[in-house]
């Protein structure tokens, strides 16, 4: 029940907000987040808005996935080097 | 950037997994407390990418599991008033009573409306003055602040026949009495959703008196992998402390505002859940200042002695002691069509996302 989703806010009024969610639009009450604009993103938790995403943050998490390709480099490497299956 | 696609990546999931082979030296066991956890995990496979060392445990994550059969049949007793409409969130009304459901009382003609959000609820209750509208509030901290500005809502706009039956909950003294029992974990992938809420400062305690490690984590196979990299590498560090994966939608301080109109509108009780019996401090009651829209106060009612069922062993199972194909009623008295325990309803529930996902 408690699923909450990424949408994103196409208009505001007051404090509810129109979002599009893969193409189905909703209304979502905006009482429980503070400095929403239109092109946000927010999480929906049972009609209500719970917390703004942040794309900045989204992004330094999609940089840290990179450091495990760096990681499986140097474990090819070294399995080329050694001869051995690591991990 | 959609937030969705970007966390879904195949080729980057053997690259994690890859890692956490790497490090991983010792048998670990990582409970996921959030029930949208136990969804994605099963969905996308996760416990067959993990080195067998590595095992996964669902925990008491569900809010339509924990709640008592208690609340249900307290639920039904009111929807036997005259008068009155029920108004819930689609999963509670399948969960099994003692005697009876939501559902069934239903087809007998009780007023009862399934809503997606309270505020669905209050306007049933504009929409119906002569009637009393009792919503029925269950979930963890994540849901809590939606139904706090639904009473404060109520109060502004002096709507005085809608009336909430709370079954909130809240999480860490859960999380803390597993440990305290003697299931054995050694590290929590922390729930997304209740973080967005509450911040990290909750789970301090379970780093500082039980040495257990927890990363608040998000949903996607990516984030959840990275989370069990993390918790691994915690572990093998002997470094156990409380981290954010799910930086994008978790803050340390939580959302601030959400939790001052949680706290003006609630209080803490004790509360009871299913499979850990009663907690200290782990349930939210409505608060002296908005007592007039709390159902308990305002609707005396006759509750039947609850009755559990045989067999079920959803208790257990809340508590990572066992899992559902332990269960002897599993996939042939017990389905999502049929469900004899709570924890065959929600879509988030164990049993349930077993079954749906992992039935061979
Ligand atoms: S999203 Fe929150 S309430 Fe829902 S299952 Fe997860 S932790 Fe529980
Ligand atoms: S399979 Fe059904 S009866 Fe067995 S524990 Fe799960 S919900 Fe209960």
């Amino acid at each position: 029940m408690c699923l909450s989703i990424p949408a994103k806010v196409l208009e505001i009024n007051g404090e509810v907000a129109k979002v599009t969610l893969g193409g189905t639009e909703y209304n979502a009450s905006l009482q429980l987040v503070e400095d929403v604009k239109i092109g946000d993103y927010v999480l929906i938790h049972t009609g209500f808005a719970i917390q703004k995403l942040s794309e900045k943050e989204a992004q330094e998490t999609l940089k840290l996935f990179n450091e495990f390709e760096e990681l499986n480099k140097q474990l090819d490497e070294e399995e080329e080097k050694t001869g051995k299956r690591i991990a | 950037m959609k937030f969705i696609d970007e966390f879904r990546n195949k080729e980057k999931a053997k690259k994690i997994v890859r890692a956490i082979e790497n490090i991983s030296t010792k048998e670990i066991k990582l409970m996921e407390v959030c029930g949208g956890h136990t969804m994605s995990i099963q969905k996308f496979g996760i416990p067959s990418l993990l080195p067998p060392q590595i095992e996964l445990l669902s925990g008491p994550g569900c809010p339509v599991c924990v709640t008592d059969r208690k609340y249900i049949d307290q639920a039904i007793a009111y929807a036997r008033l005259d008068n009155v409409i029920i108004t819930t969130f689609g999963d509670l009304i399948r969960v099994p009573g003692s005697s009876s459901s939501l559902d069934n009382e239903k087809a007998k003609g009780r007023s009862i409306k399934i809503v997606y959000s309270i505020l669905d609820a209050l306007k049933i209750a504009k929409e119906n003055p002569t009637k009393k509208v009792i919503f029925l509030a269950i979930g963890f901290e994540t849901t809590v602040p939606g139904t706090a500005a639904g009473v404060i809502t109520a109060a502004k706009e002096n709507v005085d026949n809608f009336y909430v039956f709370s079954s909130h909950k809240v999480m860490p003294p859960a999380m803390n009495a597993l440990i305290d029992e003697g299931v054995k974990i050694n590290g929590y992938i922390g729930p997304g959703h209740v973080s967005t809420i509450t911040g990290t400062g909750i789970y301090s305690g379970l780093a500082e008196n039980f040495n257990v490690g927890c990363v608040i984590s998000g949903f996607e196979p990516l984030d959840l992998l990275q989370s069990i990299y993390m918790l691994v590498k915690q572990f093998e560090e002997k470094n156990p402390k409380v981290e954010i994966q799910y930086k994008r939608a978790v803050k340390v301080e939580g959302n601030i505002k959400a939790k001052e109109m949680m706290y003006d509108v609630f209080e803490y009780r004790d509360d009871w859940w299913r499979g850990l019996g009663t907690l200290a401090n782990s349930g939210l009651g409505i608060s002296k200042k908005y007592a007039k829209f709390d159902a308990e106060r305002k609707f005396d009612v006759e509750v039947e002695k609850t009755k559990e069922d045989k067999g079920c062993i959803c208790g257990e199972i809340l508590k990572g002691l066992k899992s559902p194909k332990d269960c002897s009623l599993f996939a042939n008295v017990c389905d999502p069509s049929n469900p004899v325990g709570a924890c065959m309803v929600s879509n988030e529930g164990a049993c349930h996302a077993f079954y749906k996902y992992n039935r061979e």
